[in-house]
């Protein structure tokens, strides 16, 4: 993961938070590449907002310690460290201009007016924002509202950008230009760019690297593509993404039973009789049109069809894998004159290289997905 | 003990980050506003306290004082008729004012702009003059004695209907501010579900209001128990706690009695004051930002009722008033109604013009000063998280002025800054102490104004500062203290109108260079002269009014430059069309 070619900008050692008793994050520990991307993603509760505001300054740790460019910034307040941030409710000042709040950290700088002018212009002019300096936040929409924050948090040139769930107030196709517009900024300022989100899509399209938190603590860390293909727990299979769950049991080297069939999948060195979870993506289960011979395919009926535009989501029962509904995702350009309607007998197949297992974690729930 | 045990009560150092400029002002600032209420606030009530448990020589005599007070039936009496007064006028004015309100603002009545500013009038005088007012309509040569079949005014009767009348438009604001929240959509469920409109009243509106009207009737039944106004004027021989310590203090100089009746009617008033607080605590918002609000529909019956009565709370604030001020400019009521100004001319009384300028300066120094400590005061609790733990206490502070009455925090005053030994007794019987005095009165209400318009504030401006290295008081003067500035505006108004007609805090403070005008008014009514007394609570009412309309033509005015943003209408466009 580190490779020491390239600058580790920060880093976070044992780093713990208590509120009270309650232990916020716990012992958390990483290295983040100058330049490099990176989102904290976690559902609410996680800590990966406090994570974000020891890292500002905003909060103090428990314990631990934080290094940006060499330095030990743990312990310093945050008017001395250096970064800039945003946050999911803008707060801009709404008394003062698009121009002023920009300006308003340059005031320090001891620029002169013009230099403090053409700056602030370039910002409009990159946030896509120009004719609106003399507007007030009020006037402006919620997405133009987070560029113009964009654009104070980037004035004084910091080295570290900090995103607290900065899309998450915005309408789903606001959030999908500002990503784009966010994921462009940061590939043209090459500025090392931490941001936290609950929003596992968000995440996978703008992270260099993800880190999934959970209860305080860091559970998986990997590019976005790493982390949905090889999700290190049912929880992170579940979170990121769509899965569907079958229980099973191990019966030798690479074969286990659900039910009444069994599976070919790799199940590397887990013992005979364990019980275990397979997990597979919607996406990756093909229907057939007849009985085949490759390995896992079974017999189903189409119990429910959910069209979702490009791509049609089929809820499948098959007695023989599980109880509950499998879902498939079949794009739809490809399909075929197969008959989808409800009712229809058809086979499907778990290519044994897509299906992901994992032993049974009983504390783990997963949310029952029928079709209603 | 095991070593582990040993190990688990040992503290590990607490991780404490290093302080920068914002972090030491605020916690400078945060140290000075606790000493400022220990040595106004704290250290008075408690040199109070130790007044109690002592003999006039100011030796220790334990509880003596209290068991001399309840073996003295008049004294005993007086407790329970201020929580007879109290609670009646209470109930009283619950019912009156939440009509009101609710006509104000459930219904669609016209004129309700007209009626809303008749029925806060009272808030401009001191509350003698409704007392005042009372005693030209119903009093002895009263035009309307008849009304009252051969009771007197002077008594239980004349002291719930001035309390009524100068209580109201307080009720009135925090019952209109309750009503006016709440969310048209329940009220559609309702109907929906074919409820009853009076169902409807009682299982949405009612609970909806409910905090409020605890809260208004507390705060109603405080101020009541507590004034000392109105009693002295109209109440005759009817004995109250209020009037029973300035009988002690003043006219018998007993002070350890004083003290003893004052910390009798403390009491009830902090009582009253933990239940509001715990109230609230319990109240949750019942508006959510998907919350419609509630537009009244037309009825004809309610609205045609509801007419009828604000009309008729209307006419009879208008009669009270209007009596006050035809009393004092007629030449001898009710035998000669020549008009004459001879009853301004205080200097026939023996007293001057000079409390009214007193009077003034009061309120000017009051509203100036107040505004400023208490806004910033209300910043640092809201705002600054220096020390958690000094903020907790800080809090505490500026909630505890609202459960003191006036005429206890004005003799505490009295205890310890005549104290010899006390280093800042040179403020006594000066201009200064009475300023400060009427702040720590009315300290509360104001800094709750300041804290509910600091909490509206996006929580993240002082981080957003801090990460752009500007200093809070920096982000203070240029961001939090022009948004708040209408705010503001309302908090010294408040302060300064207060100043004008508060009796309580001050009776025991002014000296022959401070008199007040709401106090000479009550010394005129005490020597008998009502016409001149009258003369001075309205000269009270003119400065109120002039204030107020200063006050809106400047904050109209200066808002006009400074509030520009508010009030461009959000234009929410989409930004992907716009890419």
């Amino acid at each position: 993961m580190s490779e020491k070619s390239r600058h580790i900008f920060l880093s976070v050692e044992n780093l713990s938070k208590n509120f009270g008793s309650f232990r916020a994050i716990q012992d958390i520990s990483i290295d983040i590449e100058e330049g490099e991307f990176v989102c904290f993603l976690g559902p609410s509760g996680c800590g990966k907002t406090t994570l974000l505001r020891c890292i500002a300054g905003l909060e103090t740790q428990s314990s631990g310690s934080i290094t940006q460019k060499d330095v030990e910034i743990s312990l310093l307040p945050p008017s001395a460290r250096d970064f800039g941030i945003v946050f999911q409710s803008y707060a801009l000042f709404p008394n003062l201009t698009v121009f002023s709040n920009i300006s308003y950290g340059l005031i320090n700088h001891k620029w002169g007016k013009d230099k403090i002018t053409s700056r602030v212009n370039e910002l409009l002019d990159m946030v896509g924002l120009k004719s609106h300096e003399a507007k007030y936040p009020g006037q402006l929409s919620g997405g133009e509202q987070q560029r113009v924050a964009l654009a104070r948090a980037l004035a004084t040139s910091p080295g570290l950008l900090l995103l607290d769930e900065p899309l998450s107030a915005l309408d789903a196709k606001v959030r999908i230009y500002l990503r784009k517009q966010i994921k462009d900024l940061h590939r043209k300022l090459g500025i090392t760019t931490i941001m936290v989100t609950h929003d596992q899509e968000e995440a996978q399209s703008m992270a260099d690297r993800i880190f999934v938190m959970k209860d305080g603590k860091i559970i998986q860390s990997g590019s976005p593509k790493e982390i949905y293909e090889k999700a290190n727990s049912p929880f992170i299979a579940d979170f990121i993404g769509i899965t569907n769950f079958i229980d099973a049991r191990v019966l030798s080297k690479n074969k286990v039973a659900c039910h009444a069939f069994e599976v070919e999948c790799n199940t590397e060195d887990m013992s005979a009789d364990l019980p275990v979870r397979l997990a597979i993506r919607p996406e990756s289960i093909y229907l057939n049109r007849a009985a085949s011979d490759v390995d896992n395919c079974v017999d189903a009926i189409i119990i429910e069809n959910e069209f979702l535009g490009s791509f049609q989501r089929i809820y499948v029962e098959s007695t023989s894998l599980s109880n509950e509904l499998l879902m498939i995702d079949v794009a739809n350009n490809s399909l075929t004159e197969m008959d989808l309607t409800p009712g229809s007998q058809i086979h499907i197949t778990l290519p044994p290289d897509q299906i992901r297992v994992y032993p049974c974690d009983c504390s783990f729930h997963f949310q029952k997905r029928k079709a209603t | 003990m095991t070593a582990l045990s040993i190990f688990k009560n040992v503290r590990l150092p607490k991780f404490s980050r290093s302080k920068d400029l914002s972090d030491r002002v605020g916690l400078f600032m945060l140290a000075s506003y606790i000493l400022f209420f220990l040595l106004f606030l704290v250290f008075p009530l408690g040199t109070l306290i130790i007044k109690s448990v002592q003999d006039q020589n100011g030796n220790f005599i334990g509880l003596k004082n209290y068991l001399l007070y309840l073996q003295e039936p008049a004294l005993f009496q007086s407790f329970f008729n201020s929580l007879f007064i109290a609670i009646v006028s209470t109930i009283i004015v619950v019912i009156l004012a939440f009509s009101f309100a609710y006509a104000l603002t459930r219904t669609c009545i016209p004129f309700k702009g007209f009626f809303r500013l008749i029925a806060l009038i009272p808030l401009l005088s001191p509350s003698i003059l409704a007392a005042i007012a009372l005693v030209y309509w119903l009093g002895n040569k009263g035009v309307l004695k008849a009304l009252l079949f051969g009771n007197s005014i002077y008594g239980p009767i004349g002291i719930i209907l001035a309390s009524v009348y100068w209580t109201f438009p307080h009720a009135l604001m925090i019952l209109s501010t309750s009503l006016s929240l709440s969310d048209s959509r329940l009220y559609e469920a309702a109907e929906v579900l074919k409820t009853t409109k009076l169902r409807a009243f009682l299982t949405i509106t009612i609970p909806g209001a409910r905090y409020g009207i605890i809260s208004t009737a507390f705060v109603i039944f405080t101020q009541v128990f507590t004034d000392f106004g109105v009693p002295k004027v109209i109440g005759g021989n009817y004995n109250m706690l209020a009037t029973d310590i300035y009988k002690e203090v003043v006219g018998m100089q007993n002070f350890q009695m004083g003290a003893v009746i004052s910390l009798v009617l403390l009491f009830p008033s902090l009582i009253a004051f933990f239940i509001d607080q715990y109230s609230r605590k319990k109240q949750i918002s019942l508006l959510t930002s998907r919350s419609v609000v509630f537009k009244p529909k037309k009825s004809f019956g309610v609205d045609s009722l509801m007419l009828g009565y604000c009309t008729f709370i209307t006419v009879i604030i208008l009669m009270m008033i209007g009596m006050a001020q035809f009393g004092a400019l007629v030449k001898f009521w009710p035998y000669d109604l020549s008009f004459t100004l001879k009853h301004y001319q205080f200097e026939v009384a023996g007293l001057g013009w000079e409390s009214f300028y007193n009077s003034i300066r009061l309120a000017f120094y009051t509203a100036i000063f107040g505004t400023i400590i208490i806004f910033i005061g209300s910043y640092i609790v809201e705002k600054l998280k220096s020390d958690e733990r000094l903020r907790g206490i800080l809090q505490l502070f500026t909630l505890m002025p609202m459960s003191v009455p006036g005429l206890v925090l004005g003799l505490s005053y009295i205890f310890y800054f005549n104290a010899k030994d006390n280093p800042i007794n040179f403020i006594y019987a000066t201009m200064t102490i009475l300023v400060i005095n009427t702040i720590v009165h009315f300290y509360t209400v104001s800094h709750l104004t300041g804290v509910t318009v600091l909490k509206q504030m996006d929580k993240e401006f002082e981080s957003v500062s801090l990460s752009l290295k500007i200093p809070l008081y920096k982000m203070f003067w240029k961001v939090t203290l022009p948004v708040c500035l209408p705010t503001i505006f309302d908090i010294s108004i408040y302060l300064f109108v207060n100043a004008m007609t508060t009796v309580s805090g001050v009776i025991f403070l002014y000296t022959y260079n401070t008199t007040l005008a709401s106090v000479s008014a009550i010394h005129l009514d005490e020597q008998g002269d009502v016409a001149a007394a009258a003369a001075m609570a309205m000269l009270i009412v003119y400065v109120s009014v002039l204030v107020r309309i200063i006050h809106t033509v400047f904050t109209k005015g200066i808002l006009r430059r400074t509030q520009a943003w508010r009030h461009d209408t959000p234009n929410a466009a989409n930004d992907v069309t716009k890419a």
